[in-house]
């Protein structure tokens, strides 16, 4: 047998020796819990996999859909924009829209996937000890999985439209980096919540329609007026997706206001939406 | 049978599973699928569904390193939970539980979770959450596979599985982990009477090699053939604890008692 005893370990997850108590305050030790879940990451990277192989993603057609299903669908919000008539119908414009949809894509479905992550991985939880952030963690993954070809959809736009590339455009990796977090960290908020509540993603589905029209996506924020701008900053994701515009688009420094808030927001989500459902997870198995 | 006590260097206590005192309480709602509607609906109604049951009810126990302890008593007892606990899945109340060495379940539900996934993604993935490297997976898959004989079926998806074929992958995994500890719910009944057989005799050999065996069933004969010492659980208490023979006997009596008497406490 590969695994080596170590009577000194006792955390709730280690193979060798655990100790069970009541939890003090309703959280575990966190330090042996993160150690746990990085020792678990291959589970993680594992399940986005499978779910993304179960949905033939791994064909040809399926990846040829993987491109095309987001193109198709940034096509069908420029033409809207075309028809309501407030932004000039150039390459130029159909670039702003595909980057700033395809990462809100990129928030909103790792939010409505992660929602039903733990629902959805009920024989896993009632059978098994394991980290259950493992599992929103993993729809986020899968979710990532699928917005890295849209990347490559946005490139091609991006040559197209004749857009500036400029060393700027590298901030686009902290931001969407920042911008995954925050998805983390809602995912599991709302993961945890639809246990309790099992109509949370019919509600979800309206939020997040809402939110995509309320985010700088179909409009850009030069078309608000003077006095609602300090409104915008009220949307977590205005300040990510103005940076990214200003770092990719324009190829240019994002101001460090945005970055710092895209920043507060990311951490304030992880933490938030992390313990909540650390404090919560043991009582999954009774709820499902 | 003489525990034996070989095998794996775990042992600077002589038992493998402590239970101290343990209480499970849980609050639960009624509904199989709560939802916020409802609830807002009950709010008006000012009704409430929470209900709290005490499953495990001050439970002690030690299990020496290498025995087999059979777990009886009738339906609600608190012996999957009580399972449960031990693997780590549902909180205790209070009470502490100490296990020593590597743990593998078989519960309710075996193994999958994913019906469209293949019986190879789901024992990769039971695996990793178990807390497996792909290292450790890749040298038990040929194992596992060919203890469940279930050959091509490996690489179909598991919704088109019989609950045979589910029962008997189930019991691969779990066997094949090289658990020192191995907690059973209810998982004998599964497979042709062949396999009834095959699953005996690696049991046998997993106990005989030191491994420390949790039962839970009600087929009587399996906990006579396995057990050495069993537990009757009833209402969530240790009713009775001792050699399986004389555990088994009282029990049964007491379900020979309760059929005949119809005014019975538990109704």
């Amino acid at each position: 047998m590969t695994a080596i005893a170590d009577p000194h370990r006792t955390s709730e997850f280690s193979s060798e020796h655990h100790v069970y108590e009541p939890h003090k305050v309703g959280l575990p030790p966190l330090k042996s819990y993160l150690r746990q879940l990085w020792r678990r990451r291959q589970f993680a990277f594992e399940l986005a996999r499978s779910d993304l192989r179960s949905k033939h993603f791994n064909t040809a057609l399926g990846q040829l859909w993987l491109i095309l299903n987001p193109l198709l669908l940034g096509l069908v919000y420029f033409a809207l924009v075309q028809i309501v008539g407030r932004r000039g119908g150039t390459v130029v414009g159909l670039a702003y829209l595909l980057l700033s949809l395809f990462t809100f894509r990129l928030v909103s479905t790792s939010i409505s996937q992660g929602a039903r992550s733990v629902v959805g991985g009920g024989r896993l939880i009632l059978n098994t000890a394991f980290p259950r952030t493992l599992l929103p963690l993993s729809s986020v993954l899968t979710c990532f999985f699928l917005f890295l070809p849209t990347l490559f959809v946005y490139a091609i736009v991006h040559v197209m439209a004749d857009l500036p590339v400029t060393p700027y455009v590298l901030w686009g990796i902290p931001i969407i980096a920042m911008m995954l977090a925050f998805a983390a960290g809602i995912a599991m908020f709302v993961a945890a919540i639809q246990v309790y509540f099992r109509d949370l993603t019919s509600f979800l589905r309206y939020m997040i329609r809402i939110w995509l029209y309320t985010s700088p996506i179909l409009w850009v924020p030069a078309q608000v007026p003077e006095k609602y701008h300090s409104l915008l900053y009220l949307n977590p994701l205005y300040p990510p997706l103005t940076a990214l515009s200003d770092a990719v688009n324009l190829g240019r420094m994002p101001s460090p206001l945005l970055l710092g808030l895209t920043f507060a927001w990311a951490v304030g989500a992880v933490v938030i939406g992390g313990l909540f459902f650390i404090s919560r997870e043991r009582d999954f198995a009774v709820r499902l | 049978m003489a525990p034996v006590l070989a095998g794996p260097p775990v042992p600077e206590t002589d038992w493998a599973i402590k239970v101290q005192d343990l209480v499970l309480t849980y609050r639960t709602t009624v509904e199989k699928r709560p939802t916020f509607k409802k609830s807002l609906l009950r709010l008006g109604r000012n009704e409430r569904t929470i209900r709290t049951i005490e499953a495990v009810r001050n439970v002690s126990f030690e299990v020496p390193h290498g025995t087999v302890l059979g777990i009886i008593g009738v339906n609600g007892a608190g012996k999957s939970t009580l399972l449960r606990t031990i693997a780590g899945i549902l909180p205790p109340t209070s009470g502490r539980i100490e296990v020593h060495g590597r743990v593998s379940t078989l519960l309710a539900l075996g193994v999958g979770f994913k019906g469209d996934m293949t019986g190879h993604e789901n024992v990769v993935l039971g695996g990793l959450a178990a807390g497996l490297t792909r290292e450790e997976l890749a040298d038990k898959y040929q194992e596992i596979s060919d203890f469940a004989e279930l050959g091509d079926f490996m690489d179909l998806p598991m919704r088109t599985y019989s609950s045979g074929m589910y029962g008997r992958l189930a019991f691969a995994v779990a066997v094949s982990m090289e658990p020192d500890i191995l907690l059973i719910d209810e998982a004998l009944s599964v497979g042709d009477a062949r396999f009834k057989e095959k699953s005996f005799d690696r049991m046998r050999a997993l106990c005989d090699g030191a491994s420390t065996i949790l039962l839970v069933s009600h087929g009587m004969k399996a906990i006579r053939k396995l057990a050495e010492e069993v537990i009757w659980m009833h209402k969530g208490e240790i009713a009775m604890r001792g050699e399986a023979e004389e555990v088994i006997e009282a029990y049964t009596r007491f379900l020979d008692l309760r059929e005949q008497d119809v005014v019975d406490e538990d109704v």
